[in-house]
């Protein structure tokens, strides 16, 4: 009861939000089953060991078997086990997406803090740069951007030809493209905050604008940029798939969702199953993410919803 | 309007020229340069002459000094030759582009001819049952991976039936003419169809939403009109014209989705021709595409705001040159 005293319009609006959520019943579902997606990937290296499998274990007494009870979803092309590579090329697959979006939303959300709070010639610029940045051709650039020599940008040798560069690599550049949405958004949002009264107040208080920015005008324009980062992650695990489908995203032998799939398209006529399986997970994942967007936009902001 | 246009053209040319410079100091940061390559194809050049070489074509010069050197010969028409056509890069491009526009240019108007009427159809019955099947097939054609598409296509047709061709462009030299080739289309566009159709239906049924909400269609519901009356006459035609802009703006999308089609189908378009030159280390052609990419999406954008304008008797350009 004491929190109802102290915050009673926050627990209200908690509530309007999950009452309006729960409508949205593919929402819901979406979001249980990217949980269920995350627990199972994010588990893997458990269900591994409890099927007594290694996911990386060559076989090649054994390619192209179909699913039984050892391989539940058969083998591919090494005889390596298709359902754990699944799994695996899943951790890669959020993990890009979610990083990457937040990434975007943090870059987004500044530079529209920023147009929209400042004004005038910042605000031209950064939004001339924004209309640049959306009216880009994005996959041939973002092309571009991955086969960049790192060495020559300065990265030391070691580094640019570990592994897990092409992890990092991929969640930057997908990053800066992808920022313009959120600030747009944000922009907006501000220029219709930073005129209310309470902005003003702690103007007149002599308030400093990084203090502005950061309480009192972040916290009303949290909602677009929940909604907008929400959808873009399917873009996003979208174009992982298709840079690494390229063969210039995740380099196997670390599995993706993208790059299990180019080998697959290889194999098209002896095997098509496996252009199937990583193809449904990519296919699932992204509808899912874009229906808990949509859910979460009509619980957030019933006015600017379907509905 | 001059002004308007002068402005918006002078615009278009200054994102034009920043992009041609950050263009050109990435294809600068690939791995390798044409010398070393040079060098590595070839035993009888020893480093010595590989750093003679550069400094002939002045590419041991900083990079500003290098991207004015390009750009005047550039300006000048000499945009370079092909490494591995061995052919200026004009000569390769422009044929590409023309594959490339016929593909795009099909896709897009049955694109938007089908999402028309789906899109207004699912905005007139908000929540039917027509509705949500709409919107249902909608979020699936903006989540399917558009190569798994393209997969899922060749499975079926050319595997699975054996009626289509799983790629290429038909007979060498155009024999037999555009119906030889036709079948060569049909995957291809349809798959870029498909994509562009989901997102083109939800901006039509959402700009159809906000044009019926509005205060003349209360009116001409009011005053007696039929159902077919007020959507035809009074709110369609104000759904329109939205549209133009996001379609228009939707243009980068599109040379995104010719860049995967063309690789799938080995439909020899400036996407596959772009896609092929960066991964062969071709850095004039790569150059070159990625900027013609550029251009085409920044001319789609600049049409679509003239005919904005054109369109929308609201707006006229001289109060947008004001502006």
């Amino acid at each position: 009861m004491t929190v109802l005293a102290e915050h009673p319009t926050d627990l209200a609006a908690r509530q309007l939000f999950w009452r309006r959520f729960r409508q949205h019943r593919l929402a819901v579902f979406s979001a249980a089953l990217l949980a269920f997606i995350a627990a199972m990937a994010l588990l893997a290296p458990v269900i591994e060991s409890a099927m007594g499998l290694d996911a990386t274990r060559v076989d090649l007494f054994n390619q192209y078997a179909l699913p039984d009870a050892t391989h539940w979803l058969g083998t591919d092309e090494a005889g390596r086990d298709v359902f754990l590579r699944l799994l695996y090329g899943g951790r890669i697959s959020l993990l890009v997406g979610l990083v990457a979006a937040i990434a975007a939303a943090v870059m987004g959300t500044t530079i529209g803090l920023f147009a929209g709070y400042f004004g005038g010639r910042l605000d031209a610029f950064l939004m001339r740069t924004t209309d640049g940045v959306i009216a880009l051709p994005v996959l041939p650039l973002l092309i571009v951007l991955a086969a960049v020599d790192l060495e020559k940008v300065g990265v030391p040798a070691t580094v640019a030809e570990s592994e897990v560069v092409s992890l990092y690599r991929i969640m930057f550049i997908i990053a800066i493209v992808g920022w313009t949405t959120v600030a747009r958004l944000v922009r907006s949002a501000t220029l219709s905050v930073r005129t209310r009264e309470f902005v003003r107040a702690a103007e007149a208080m002599g308030a400093r604008p990084w203090r502005i920015m950061a309480r009192h005008i972040l916290p009303n324009v949290v909602s677009p940029i929940i909604v907008a980062t929400t959808l873009s992650v399917g873009g996003i695990i979208l174009l992982e798939s298709v840079l690494s489908f390229l063969g210039l995203g995740i380099q196997p032998p670390t599995p993706s969702w993208g790059n299990m799939l180019s080998n697959a398209q290889e194999l098209i006529t002896r095997a098509p199953q496996l252009a199937i399986y990583p193809g449904l997970m990519i296919f699932v994942t992204v509808i899912a993410f874009n229906f808990l967007g949509d859910g979460l936009q009509d619980a957030l902001d019933p006015r600017a919803s379907r509905r | 309007m001059l002004t308007y246009l002068a402005r918006r053209l002078l615009g278009t040319l200054i994102v034009l020229a920043v992009m041609s410079f950050v263009i050109f100091s990435l294809i600068g940061l690939m791995p390798g340069d044409p010398i070393d390559i040079m060098i590595a194809s070839n035993p009888d050049l020893t480093p010595a002459d590989g750093v003679r070489l550069k400094k002939l074509y002045g590419l041991d010069l900083p990079i500003g000094e290098r991207y004015w050197n390009w750009l005047t010969a550039a300006l000048g028409g000499d945009l370079g030759y092909s490494r591995t056509f061995n052919r200026p890069v004009l000569e390769i491009l422009l044929p590409r582009l023309g594959n490339t526009i016929t593909l795009l240019g099909i896709a897009s108007l049955i694109a938007i001819a089908v999402a028309l009427p789906l899109g207004f159809a699912a905005a007139v019955r908000p929540h039917s049952k027509t509705d949500n099947s709409i919107n249902m097939f909608c979020f699936a054609g903006i989540s399917v991976p558009p190569f798994f598409l393209a997969i899922l296509l060749i499975i079926l047709f050319a595997v699975t039936l054996g009626v289509l061709p799983a790629g290429g462009m038909g007979p060498v030299g155009g024999e037999g003419g555009v119906f030889a080739r036709l079948e060569f289309l049909v995957l291809p566009v349809l798959t870029l169809t498909i994509a562009s159709l989901a997102a083109y239906t939800r901006f039509a049924r959402a700009s159809m939403m906000e044009a019926m909400r509005q205060d003349y269609v209360r009116t001409a519901y009011a005053k007696g009109l039929a159902v077919r009356r007020v959507v035809v006459g009074h709110a369609m035609r104000n759904a329109l014209l939205p549209l133009v802009t996001i379609v228009a703006l939707d243009f980068g999308a599109l040379v995104s989705g010719a860049l995967i089609t063309e690789t799938m189908f080995g439909y020899l378009g400036m996407g596959k021709l772009l896609f092929d030159s960066i991964l062969a280390n071709d850095f004039n052609l790569a150059l070159v595409g990625l900027l013609f990419a550029t251009l085409l999406v920044l001319v789609g954008n600049f049409l679509a705001d003239i005919a904005y304008a054109a369109i929308d008797p609201r707006i006229s350009f001289k109060s947008l040159a004001n502006k």
